[in-house]
């Protein structure tokens, strides 16, 4: 395996409606910031992928409207997923296996605020089955919680777990909902999907991620403690909800056990709902030790698309500041965690 | 800052397989509920043209009647349903594993209330009076004997 | 008893707002003045209508505002003779690229007031502006685009932006 690393980051501040930008107002400040950042000239990324779905905004074709941040001339080396940018990352640290390219530009991007986010995430149904009936991604999400809750937990772990995100938050210049609610004040919030609360939810959030990989000695070059991408794997689970244990992150653990993730110091989790926060935690092993996500995490900021690239960015971030020695970045696509990835980062 | 609405709406119409196929027809027509058998003898509702675990293709002339009762193995409350819900007034999702099936399949529950919704609790389908061969000519559940 | 069932209607509908940004606002709002209001690139100079906040080719912000005339060259054309639902014009109707004087990228209008197979590569239009009390933040404060008479323009002048 090509040793590939992270060797920058970049973030707008998370928004609940930025309707004085546009997508590419937005991304062009990050991705300008992640280049400047690396060290690397524009015009020496020599591969550009990006992650994003044209269900935020419902137009088609909305990620190519991206590309004029990049500026893609001469015709670049350039692909697009329709996922979050963390999968982006993947096909980019993929791609760099091949050992022809160096260096690549990931970003990740959306306007959530343009839609009913929750409804719109219904079209991610079984067709036939499920989306008909028109339940939302939280709806969907209560489902989980609940079987998750009679599987031996309680409400007040979800409490804790929001409780200790809008702290982390307060700290990051660019979390959207920081705060210090005790728990009992969130448990006596009315629900708002029994058995989640407003708060067990992500807000809505419009904004943009970049990170730059860089591969070998380039990253030495450029990057005095490049963030070393040690270990990544994703799997997805079949879609039927009520064929699988939602209780359990089945795909996470796979993805943590191929991407090898113990002996981290530092975790950020993709766990859009409070509940999902403690059953990846036991999917990928990690004890009471692990600081579990410092930024805050996707309670405190949830850009779509972005959100996922964003773990690792965070996770990359300590690393390269020397705050973290190895850590664990995961991210998640699909209802109540279907599709996961697990990303593993390492200082020298 | 300027702004207009956007609307996209869609007349979308799928084709079927031969799982599913049935499975529509016999909800039109019976109406009764099928479920698929796997290849390590589980019964999957709703059924699915190809087997989740092994890939190999489910045989439609194999399907085995489920229900029409089952039991709730988790549920979520609506409060404020949205116009495109099964019902227009306050109902709980759940996942439903109908007797004979060894998954469950995510419907609406009607007539329990938000307090007395419990996993456990046995259900039964109720059918549309008018079907046309689409999931929502199974109405909702309600609960067993009610 | 009925056909066995093999198709199922899934109808849609979402509902979306759409915000156009800084520097696509700006434009609109010009179009409401009767003016059109481009950007240009502060590194390689070219000139954007209508803007999109950022130079394809750079990657860079497009802060710059320029106001271009509204005379262009056609660039490229289609002769519409399909109708399609909520049609108001009569077919066949002509939709083209117009290069807009001192613009680096085409901008997509009507062509009227000639015949279809009149329109070609060259042509010199204008823009016929709805009256100014009519006008509004929208592509159709312009009715459509119509010859002006003039000769051709010389081919070295719209060809690097076909």
């Amino acid at each position: 395996m090509r040793d590939v690393a992270v060797v920058s980051f970049a973030e707008a501040p998370s928004a609940r409606a930025r309707d004085d930008a546009n997508e590419v107002e937005i991304l062009l400040p990050v991705v300008d910031e992640a280049i400047k950042r690396s060290g690397i000239g524009r015009k020496e990324i020599d591969f550009t992928c990006s992650g994003s779905c044209d269900y935020l905004a419902g137009a088609p074709f909305a990620f190519v409207s991206g590309l004029d941040a990049v500026g893609a001339w001469p015709p670049i080396r350039e692909s697009h997923v329709e996922m979050d940018g963390a999968w982006a990352m993947y096909e980019a640290w993929v791609r760099m296996q091949h050992g022809d390219v160096d260096t690549a530009l990931v970003y990740g991007f959306g306007k959530s605020s343009l839609g009913d986010l929750p409804h719109v995430l219904t079209l991610q149904l079984d067709p036939y089955y499920v989306a008909p009936l028109w339940p939302d991604a939280i709806d969907t999400a209560a489902l989980q919680a609940r079987a998750w809750l009679e599987a031996g937990h309680d409400e007040r772990e979800m409490a804790e777990v929001v409780a200790r995100s809008r702290a982390a938050a307060a700290s990051n210049s660019n979390a959207q909902l920081a705060g210090s609610p005790t728990v009992d004040e969130l448990l006596a919030e009315p629900y708002l999907a029994n058995p989640l609360r407003r708060h067990d939810c992500p807000p809505v959030s419009d904004g943009a991620a970049a990170v730059v990989l860089a591969a070998g000695d380039k990253a030495r070059e450029v990057c005095e403690r490049p963030a070393w991408i040690r270990g990544i794997d994703h799997r997805i689970e079949a879609p039927a909800l009520g064929g699988r244990d939602l209780t359990v992150s089945a795909s996470s653990r796979k993805a943590g056990e191929e991407a090898g993730v113990d002996g981290v110091d530092v975790a950020e989790l993709h766990a859009p709902f409070s509940h999902q926060e403690p059953i990846l935690r036991d999917a990928l092993g990690l004890g009471d030790d692990v600081d579990v996500n410092p930024s805050g995490g996707a309670l405190a900021a949830n850009v779509m698309m972005a959100a996922g690239l964003v773990r690792i960015g965070e996770v990359a971030k300590r690393i390269t500041d020397g705050t973290a020695g190895r850590g664990v970045a995961h991210a998640t696509s699909g209802a109540c965690l279907q599709q996961n990835l697990v990303c593993v980062m390492e200082g020298d | 800052m300027l702004e207009a609405p956007n609307i996209l709406e869609y007349p979308y119409t799928r084709s079927t397989g031969p799982v599913i196929g049935r499975f529509m027809t016999e909800l039109r027509d019976g109406p009764r509920l099928l479920g698929a058998t796997l290849l390590d003898g589980r019964v999957a509702v709703p059924p699915t043209e190809y087997d989740p675990a092994t890939g190999a293709a489910v045989d439609a002339d194999a399907m085995v009647e489920v229900g029409p009762a089952g039991v709730v193995t988790t549920w979520s409350w609506v409060a404020t349903p949205r116009p495109e819900h099964p019902l227009d007034h306050p109902f709980a999702w759940a996942l439903v594993r109908l007797d004979g099936a060894d998954t469950a399949m995510l419907h609406a529950v009607d007539g329990v209330a938000e307090g007395d919704m419990k996993t456990g609790l046995r259900v039964t389908a109720r059918f549309a009076e008018e079907r046309v061969g689409s999931i929502r000519d199974l109405a909702c559940f309600v609960a067993e004997g009610s | 008893m009925s056909e066995p069932v093999t198709v199922i209607d899934t109808p849609m509908r979402l509902d979306y707002r759409f915000t156009p940004g800084r520097a696509q606002s700006r434009f609109l709002h010009g179009m409401g003045e009767g003016k059109l209001l481009g950007q240009r690139c502060p590194q390689c100079g070219s000139v954007y209508l209508p803007p999109r906040g950022s130079c394809a080719k750079c990657g860079v912000a497009t802060d710059e505002e320029v106001e271009l005339p509204d005379t262009g060259t056609v660039t490229t054309f289609c002769v519409v003779n399909v109708p399609f639902y909520g049609q108001k014009l009569k077919i066949p109707y002509v939709s083209a690229t117009i290069l807009i004087d001192g613009a680096d990228i085409g901008l997509m209008h009507l062509i009227q007031e000639c015949e279809a197979s009149d329109v070609h590569m060259g042509m010199r239009v204008q823009a016929k502006w709805l009256p100014e009390g009519d006008r509004g933040p929208t592509m159709e404060s312009i009715e459509y685009f119509r010859p002006t008479g003039e000769a051709d323009a010389p081919t070295e002048s719209y060809e690097e932006h076909v």
